[in-house]
């Protein structure tokens, strides 16, 4: 039996540096907003940093909110398949 | 030459799919792939122009009308017929092959329909050829929910027969062109096209239906049924305002269901209602930019969404599983249709140089120019939210994640040869926008990539990544779970089937005491007439004949007293 082939993410130092590239990436995105002149569309987007806050707090609220529609959305898997033999 | 140059492309998929039929191994993949490739070249040869013509009833049909909308939806069920083809190689079930033949004619039908009677044709058998697709997994739950899907289809079909006729009265001519919402047969035809569009109510077939498909169905239906139905409201309803209001809620509701759904392919079947809000919310605004954004974005989401459900599909075929909390870490054994899914996740959540982000940007550009800006920002809110569920969690549960310990495989080569051209697709139209906007309806001068626009993108995506991650090790990131999420089919399904029910227990009693009254009645009205005319009844006696002579003497005797008394 050959030993078991470790993988690109079984090690957790590689997914910590999967993770730091991403940090880098974020921070160079907002350092990059002061360096170039933006032709803004509109008024909102002309405040520093809007897509990313934008887009970093609706992904927190939608995930938030769906955690709490599942409280009531949620029903065991063979909720329909049992559904016809109920009087 | 000028026969073949007028050949209405569905002619050519009815006959590949009666060919289909009959023949089996090579000759029939040979068969297949002819038909998109054939399709193909007849459609470049085929000038603009009502090319063909006859008269029914009295109203002049026309079946094969070619102009630059119609054109464009042309080649792109074409292009995603040929990829689907080649995807469902390696099947031998003769239904689905003959099925998907049919269906992709009927599509390509309705895009060149010039008048709404062929229309509705094949939006009829575009409804029921679609079913096979489903049914074909033959599993109790498709045989279900393919049920629930035709009934739907066919009621937009009526609908949409419904409001064909009301138009003729009033108009006079059949011709599929600009519509409107006047008078009832607009919202009549408007609801027919509304239906097959996934509007919010009228969208649980989709979700429903879909992922039960055949892993190879599911790539055919995603590109076609939607696709008619998005064509249909930009000829017949652009410019309509309903529409903007219709196309964000669809941007924006199904994204929460993405995020807690278990099954990836269900997850996908939401994301695409939410692509489509895109392209609804365009149409409504009705400029020549806009409508522009809508059918690229339509070519676009046809490529990459055929991409993530056929890497989806691929697992589904390898694993015989689907859904999040079975699956993971299986990069390792299929890092092939791994990365091909990352660049369809790519595409979808429109990263620059991805063939996503070159016709969102179009749609966005137009939804501000016209001034709508709430609008605007929830279209942003749904491009985030679609980067979170369908960009990172399609691949992050079925390729990452935990390693759920799955024996796997790539799978067999021509599912790795379709992905492999969709992803080419994608990644060269996202390189080289001008080749789709050069087949565009509308000419027009647009560059995507210019540095405000990529940067704001760039930022939207890595802090949606970011947010994702954050989730993540906060654990606060919902885990993947065995369930059903309630969602408008429970009405149908439940509620209506509960009230049914319940309705029928409380009129039981009642029901009860009626019969029993009747019953009681009529036994009560039998003994009677028992007693007077049965066999010891007063009135059914049998009299002997001495007794009549008696009582005739008795009658007798007293006439003549009564007369001796008078006189």
């Amino acid at each position: 039996m050959q030993a078991k082939r470790k993988h690109l993410f079984d090690k957790p130092r590689n997914v910590r540096r999967l993770l730091y590239v991403l940090y880098s990436i974020c921070a160079l995105l907002l350092a990059i907003e002061f360096l170039y002149q933006r032709h803004s569309q509109h008024a909102w987007d002309s405040w520093p940093g809007f897509y990313a806050g934008y887009g970093f707090v609706g992904c927190v609220l939608l995930v938030l909110v769906a955690k709490l529609l599942r409280r009531f959305l949620q029903r065991p898997a063979n909720y329909y398949d049992d559904g016809d033999d109920e009087p | 030459m000028s026969g073949f140059a007028q050949l209405p492309p569905f002619l050519i998929f009815y006959t590949a799919a009666v060919l289909a039929g009959f023949t089996r191994g090579t000759p029939r993949s040979l068969v297949l792939l002819a038909a998109p490739l054939l399709g193909g070249l007849c459609l470049f040869g085929l000038a603009s122009g009502e090319l063909l013509q006859f008269e029914f009833l009295g109203y002049t049909l026309v079946p094969l009308r070619v102009d630059s909308l119609s054109r464009v939806f042309g080649y792109l069920f074409l292009t995603a017929g040929f990829i689907a083809v080649i995807f469902s190689l390696h099947v031998k079930d003769t239904l689905q092959h003959v099925a998907a033949m049919v269906y992709t004619g009927s599509a390509l039908g309705a895009a060149f329909a010039g008048d709404l009677l062929t229309l509705f044709v094949f939006w009829e058998l575009l409804a029921v050829s679609s079913v096979f697709l489903v049914w074909a997994r033959r599993t109790e739950r498709a045989l279900a929910a393919g049920l629930r899907y035709l009934v739907i289809q066919i009621t937009s079909g009526v609908l949409l027969l419904a409001g064909t006729l009301l138009h003729l009265q009033q108009t006079g001519s059949p011709a599929f062109s600009h519509i409107g919402l006047d008078g009832l047969s607009g919202w009549l035809i408007f609801t027919a096209f509304g239906i097959k569009c996934a509007f919010p109510f009228l969208h649980n077939w989709l979700t429903d239906a879909y992922p039960e498909a055949t892993p190879t169905g599911t790539v055919f239906l995603s590109a076609m049924t939607t696709k008619v139905a998005v064509y249909a409201l930009a000829r017949g309803f652009p410019g309509t305002e309903l529409l903007i209001w219709i196309g964000a809620a669809m941007t924006c509701f199904p994204i929460f269901y993405a995020v807690i759904e278990n099954d990836l392919r269900r997850v996908l079947a939401y994301s695409m209602i939410n692509q489509i809000g895109f392209m609804i919310c365009a149409i409504g605004i009705g400029t020549t930019l806009a409508l522009n954004g809508a059918v690229a974005h339509a070519f676009n989401e046809v490529i990459f969404k055929g991409l993530l459900l056929m890497s989806m599909g691929a697992v589904l075929h390898v694993t015989g599983r689907s859904n999040g909390s079975d699956l993971g870490g299986l990069y390792k054994t299929m890092p092939k249709t791994a990365a091909l899914c990352i660049v369809g996740a790519l595409s979808i959540s429109a990263f620059p140089l991805f063939s996503g982000f070159v016709s969102k940007a179009v749609i966005m550009s137009a939804v501000l120019a016209a001034g709508h800006d709430w609008i605007w920002l929830a279209l942003l809110f749904a491009s985030a939210g679609v980067f979170h569920h369908a960009g990172i969690k399609i691949p992050y549960f079925a390729f990452f994640a935990h390693d759920a310990g799955i024996q796997a495989t790539e799978p067999p080569r021509n599912m790795l040869l379709a992905m492999s051209l969709a992803a080419v697709l994608c990644v060269g139209i996202g390189v080289y926008p001008e080749a789709l906007y050069r087949l565009l309806p509308y000419a027009m001068h647009y560059d995507p990539y210019d540095a405000t626009h990529v940067i704001s993108q760039l930022q939207l995506l890595c802090f949606a990544a970011l947010a994702f991650t954050w989730l993540k090790l906060q654990g606060i990131y919902p885990p993947e779970l065995r369930a059903v999420n309630l969602d408008f089919d429970w009405t149908y399904r439940r509620l209506l089937p509960g009230m049914y029910r319940r309705l029928l227990a409380t009129l039981a009693p009642l029901d009860h005491a009626i019969r029993q009254g009747m019953a009681g009645m009529a036994r009560e009205t039998i003994a009677t007439l028992f007693r007077q005319h049965g066999p010891r009844g007063l009135l059914a006696r049998t009299w002997p004949t001495g007794s009549m002579v008696l009582w005739v003497a008795v009658l007798l005797g007293a006439y003549l007293l009564a007369y001796l008394l008078a006189w």
